[in-house]
């Protein structure tokens, strides 16, 4: 009993001390979003995007595929609320599809380089010695360059297709998450938790999966969520240059593309798909700008 | 010297940057799916001529030895010949550099004009409406697509009000004025051409404005986010507590400081500059780097491709080289250690 005793508050104690802490977090998040209306704008708006993603056949009052040619370029009306493309097409639900080619390929880039940046660093910085040293150089190398000239480069090469833009831009990016990842498992491997773990004889990939990859998460993250709006660009530039994806798919950039010639005339055809590039980005780095200001504790008190 | 040993390891890495540039751009251009020599030699060509096509490109060589050419090659400012004009890749990019360099300088001054003073308000004035709508402004313009934003000023202002026009440098039936620097905004000036001098202006305000948004953006971020931190600092309570006027002690002693890390910043935008430049050149037809590329990119015209992205990354490595310089002599801190 009285073994157990000192432990008892010690541990409900700890346990009080977990519960505080995420309800303070909730709270401060609350105050905080109160604080930057802004951010709860760009929470909005990405919820929106999801739901177009998600439910575009039940949004999107008509086929966005249908032809239909007696209702050529109609200017926005009731019927048609962004108006039709030159073969009939309702832009609205093709604005609506799109999100899901637009942010979709956005999301899998993230994805691609954050995944791959975050292995090739957290080895990295695990390996240590010659081979940290290499992989570290050629990081710098690729990011001494301009990323978006290269990734121009690539997709050229690879072949237009939105895929191979995606691949591009993916492989452009990847040299930040090594960055940012290595850091991390830079200062982590010295922390005493890893140090007791690595006494207990666990291997270093036990020690990466369970103690440096979960401590290391989240400036990832925020790095992720911040380069969201700026890939969403991207990638529709690529499609607009004719890079990315092909004009019968419905995505942003490649309807801005198709749209340009049209602009002095019917003006709606471009202007809406672009809308909609503008507000995504826009939701993306005022949500990522809103969970940097929440997790930077230099900018907590002001 | 400090200064040196921080020199010397970039130097070394610029080297480095230049040399992978050049594995990329070699990698790219053999990883093509299709034949090269096909594509030069056309789709009805015999075998002999394809076999004469590959010999003449050195594409029958050993691979290392095509590299150690194409090196070669490269260090003699050898870009290889364009596919589409028929004319040495360098002396193409001679041809339209000038005009991109022109755009982005005009955009850069505009967005530092525009962005500093914005970036300095919303801080004096933080978390009030001022600082409200300079933060949106400053967002709107880091989510804007550049190729959108574009379009729709050429529609309101070129097609709409008929104020501005909405492509090309100069106005037909102006003669351009003789090449000496390839800046139309400084030849007409050079030789008194105030005819052209002014299309040229009035050419440039769209796009230059266009690219300048992004960047504008990008830079009142900054400003704000390194003035709040100066302003925190205890020689401007001091200073305050002095009785100094605030418009001397925002600009005399917190701007000075908030732009010293600004500086860096400098170089990483001229990278959103580039790739803002290709896409406004092509929406304003603008005859620079961006269309060259472009148009290249929609031929496969892999040797201009590849040409661009070589000029382009070894002109961007070296200008951030010398942002970094600057930025070492404009803090003494780091001067002196």
């Amino acid at each position: 009993m009285s073994a157990v005793m000192p432990t008892e508050p010690a541990a409900s104690s700890a346990a009080m001390r977990r519960t505080k802490s995420i309800s303070e977090r909730l709270h401060y998040l609350w105050y905080l979003s109160r604080r930057s209306p802004l951010t709860l704008v760009g929470a909005a708006i990405i919820l929106l995007v999801l739901i177009m993603i998600i439910a575009a056949p039940v949004v999107a009052p008509y086929n966005p595929d249908k032809v239909s040619l007696t209702a050529r370029l109609l200017p926005p009306s009731a019927a048609h609320w962004f108006g039709t493309d030159e073969v009939g097409r309702d832009l609205f639900s093709r604005v609506i599809y799109g999100a899901r080619a637009s942010c979709g390929a956005a999301f899998m880039i993230v994805l691609i380089s954050m995944s791959v940046g975050v292995l090739i660093g957290c080895f990295s910085g695990v390996v240590g010695g010659p081979v940290d040293t290499a992989i570290m150089r050629l990081m710098d190398v690729v990011l001494a360059l301009p990323a978006l000239v290269l990734a121009m480069a690539l997709a050229a090469a690879l072949g237009p297709s939105l895929f191979n833009s995606m691949l591009a831009v993916a492989i452009v990016r990847i040299p930040a998450y090594v960055r940012l990842a290595r850091g991390q498992t830079l200062s982590l491997r010295e922390q005493v938790f890893v140090k007791a773990s690595r006494t207990f004889g666990a291997s270093p990939f036990y020690i990466l999966r369970w103690h440096i990859l979960p401590n290391a998460m989240s400036p990832i993250i925020v790095q992720a969520t911040l380069d969201l709006g700026g890939v969403v660009l991207i990638a529709a530039a690529l499609s607009f240059i004719g890079l990315g994806a092909q004009p019968p798919t419905s995505e942003w950039g490649a309807l801005v593309s198709s749209g340009r010639s049209y602009m002095l005339d019917q003006w709606w055809y471009a202007t809406f798909p672009g809308l909609a590039i503008l507000v995504t980005a826009m939701g993306c780095n005022l949500v990522g700008d809103g969970i940097r200001d929440m997790l930077d504790p230099r900018l907590r008190g002001r | 010297m400090a200064i040196t040993r921080i020199i010397i390891p970039r130097l070394i890495l610029l080297l480095f940057v230049v040399l992978g540039v050049a594995v990329i751009t070699f990698t790219i251009s053999h990883l093509i799916p299709g034949d090269p020599a096909r594509m030069i030699a056309g789709d009805r060509a015999s075998a002999e001529t394809l076999e004469n096509v590959r010999r003449n490109l050195g594409l029958d060589r050993p691979v290392v030895e095509q590299f150690t050419i194409y090196i070669g090659n490269l260090l003699q400012g050898d870009l290889g010949t364009s596919l589409r004009t028929n004319r040495p890749v360098a002396a193409d990019i001679r041809t339209f550099l000038p005009a991109t360099l022109e755009l982005g300088t005009v955009a850069l001054f505009i967005a530092i004009c525009l962005g500093v003073p914005l970036g300095v308000l919303s801080a004096v004035y933080k978390d009030g409406p001022i600082d409200q709508i300079a933060r949106t402004v400053s967002v709107c313009g880091i989510s804007m697509p550049v190729f959108w934003f574009g379009l729709i000023l050429i529609y309101l202002f070129y097609a709409k009000f008929q104020i501005l026009p909405g492509s090309g440098r100069l106005a037909m039936g102006i003669v351009a004025p003789e090449r000496i620097t390839g800046f139309l905004l400084i030849d007409s000036l050079l030789q008194g051409r105030f005819d052209a001098f002014c299309s040229a202006v009035y050419h440039i305000i769209l796009p230059g404005f266009v690219l300048a948004f992004a960047n504008m953006g990008v830079i009142t971020r900054q400003i704000r986010a390194s003035m709040l931190d100066v302003l925190q600092e205890d020689y401007i309570r001091t200073a305050r507590a002095s009785g100094l006027r605030k418009g001397m002690i925002v600009f005399n002693y917190a701007l000075r400081n908030a732009l010293i890390p600004s500086i860096t910043l400098l170089g990483l935008a001229l990278g959103d500059l580039l790739y803002g430049a290709v896409l406004t050149e092509t929406i304003f037809a603008w005859p620079g780097m961006g269309t060259y590329v472009v148009t290249s990119i929609q031929t496969l015209d892999f040797p201009a491709i590849m040409g661009f992205t070589i000029v382009a990354s070894i002109g961007y490595v070296l200008i951030n080289l010398l942002v970094d310089l600057a930025y070492m002599l404009a803090d003494p801190q780091i001067r002196e250690v």
